[in-house]
């Protein structure tokens, strides 16, 4: 093991596991509620708020980032009833409109914007920087106990880890009014589970979790994490619990193999070029879910 | 009828009414159902009856109008009432077991934090046996045939230890041997001093199975003893001409 490989390889691996588990987390209630895209619309509706906090406020802080975002959102849904009662078009229709519209907004101004001084473009808002986000003084282990190298860690490390501890709170703490708003909405609503305030909690933390690992890993991942690997964990056994737990190790299975494949990988097989992480990640997770479509001991028609 | 003789009715709803878009579902409903009763609400498709329960219940909002429970407010006696939902709006695809689904109904009793132990899970099992499902208690609900989803969801009302049950169509799409478990188990809970309200669609079974019935169509129609108010006059008000074709075996029992 190289001294760099600390820094190099396994910060930006954890910021991508991070990435994975925060949104593989929340993507299980979103696969259960059949709300799956929202997930996907919440990860593109929040671009233009980003970029028009980032152009007010010209930095990446996260705060802005999260208000722009919140904004956004608001919009979208205002949007999405005005195309509805106006073109008198299917829901649906009418959310993947404003949602790939949203979007492109977002790339157009993004485009426009003045981001020289920032590393922040179209591209990165796809597939983020992941291979980036190294830590060049984590020279070796007694790095870890350096209060100065410490302060070099990229800060989207600490931004993840604290949005993934976010979610994993609210897992925990509301979870059997998270079970039970999701599997039986009018039952919970007459036990007094407030299950409105549940379900937009769920989506802001969506949104949160989007903002948060947008800036590190971009849309792609984001969208991937959220769908395949709770997707592929519910194929995988018929209880809550086990499905949460496999959906975990199927996010950090993702970001840990794409990443390596991304870089190493390619190396492995000749190619004199690494390729997109965040891309990569992405892909492997849809490889997980290909593989328990095909074997897994849950999947459509094998119940028994 | 004086449908208000009684403060302490298990359910009294007073002009409540509720639309859906410009549409209306209800419109100034008075109806009151006693303790100790089994009362029917009936009436025909898009008259409100599921409507009626949703509103009482403040699942649905209302325009005006509102409901008691045992004279009081929902708010203060929302754990001494269950609700059983429609079988059919659930996915019964979500990874769970009958024992979870029947545990939902000691959520609210234990709180978000406290462990489910082995007293929660024999007393679970205690109400599964009551609808005789007890063998089945960790099969996945997928697996269960609508009969079997329905004497879940009822278990799920008994690990309640609710006074007045709520059931919206527990009878739709279950087998002839499910019907018989599910009302020999609400007569009994009745007697017991129990109080359940269920919206109904069989009106062959009215008169066998109920005390007391509301008769809806948008409006109140009737609302009191089955005797005095499930008549043919009130039916043919509430169906109108569609009454002989909807449903031909209504004849025997007027």
């Amino acid at each position: 093991m190289d001294e760099y490989y600390l820094g190099l390889v396994l910060v930006p691996t954890l910021i991508g596991v991070l990435a994975a588990v925060s949104c593989a987390l929340l993507g299980n209630f979103l696969v259960l509620r059949k709300q799956s895209l929202m997930g996907d619309a919440v990860s593109h509706v929040v671009l233009p708020g980003i970029v028009v906090a980032f152009i007010a406020t010209g930095s990446m802080a996260v705060a802005p980032m999260l208000l722009g975002a919140a904004v956004a959102a608001l919009i979208s849904a205002l949007l999405i009833e005005l195309v509805r009662n106006l073109g008198k078009v299917e829901p649906g229709a009418a959310m993947g409109v404003v949602f790939t519209a949203l979007f492109a907004l977002g790339v157009v101004l993004l485009e426009q914007s003045d981001t020289r001084n920032v590393h922040f473009d179209v591209e990165h808002a796809l597939y983020g920087n992941l291979e980036s986000l190294v830590w060049l003084d984590g020279t070796g282990l007694s790095a870890l106990f350096d209060s100065q190298a410490l302060a070099d860690l990229p800060p989207q490390l600490g931004r993840l880890a604290m949005a993934t501890v976010v979610v994993v709170l609210f897992v925990v703490f509301f979870w059997r009014q998270l079970v039970v708003s999701t599997f039986d909405p009018v039952f919970a609503q007459a036990s007094g589970v407030p299950v409105r305030f549940i379900g937009a909690t769920l989506i802001s933390l969506v949104a949160v979790v989007a903002v948060t690992a947008f800036e590190a890993v971009g849309a792609i991942i984001t969208i991937a994490m959220l769908i395949c690997p709770a997707a592929a964990a519910r194929l995988m056994t018929n209880r809550l619990v086990p499905q949460l737990l496999w959906s975990v190790l199927f996010a950090i299975v993702s970001a840990v193999v794409g990443f390596w494949a991304a870089g190493s990988g390619m190396e492995l097989i000749g190619s004199g070029f690494s390729v997109s992480a965040a891309g990569m990640i992405a892909a492997v997770s849809g490889i997980i879910l290909g593989l328990c479509a095909c074997i897994g001991p849950q999947r459509m028609g094998a119940l028994a | 009828m004086n449908i208000h003789q009684s403060g302490s009715a298990a359910l009294s709803v007073r002009g409540l009414s509720v639309a859906y878009g410009d549409k209306p579902a209800l419109s100034s409903v008075e109806a009151s159902f006693q303790q100790g009763r089994m009362s029917a609400i009936v009436g025909p498709n898009g008259a409100g009856k599921s409507t009626m329960l949703k509103a009482s219940m403040g699942i649905i909002g209302t325009i005006s109008g509102d409901a008691r429970f045992f004279g009081r407010s929902l708010e203060e006696v929302r754990s001494r009432i269950a609700y059983v939902p429609q079988r059919a709006s659930v996915d019964w695809d979500f990874p769970a077991t009958v024992i979870d689904v029947v545990l939902m109904g000691l959520y609210r009793r234990l709180g978000p934090l406290n462990l489910i132990g082995r007293t929660q899970r024999n007393f679970a099992t205690q109400c599964l046996e009551e609808v005789d499902m007890a063998a089945l208690a960790n099969r996945q609900i997928g697996q269960l045939s609508g009969g079997q989803q329905q004497r879940v969801f009822i278990a799920r009302a008994l690990a309640q230890k609710a006074d007045l049950l709520l059931l919206d169509e527990p009878f739709a799409g279950v087998d002839a041997a499910t019907e018989k478990t599910i009302i020999t188990l609400l007569k009994k809970l009745v007697n017991e001093g129990g109080t359940a309200i269920a919206v109904h669609h069989d009106l062959s079974t009215v008169t066998a199975y109920f005390d007391d019935v509301l008769i809806l169509n948008v409006r109140r129609i009737a609302n009191g003893p089955v005797s005095k108010a499930f008549t043919e006059a009130t039916l043919a008000e509430a169906y109108g001409g569609r009454l002989a074709q909807a449903d031909p075996t209504v004849r025997a029992v007027i």
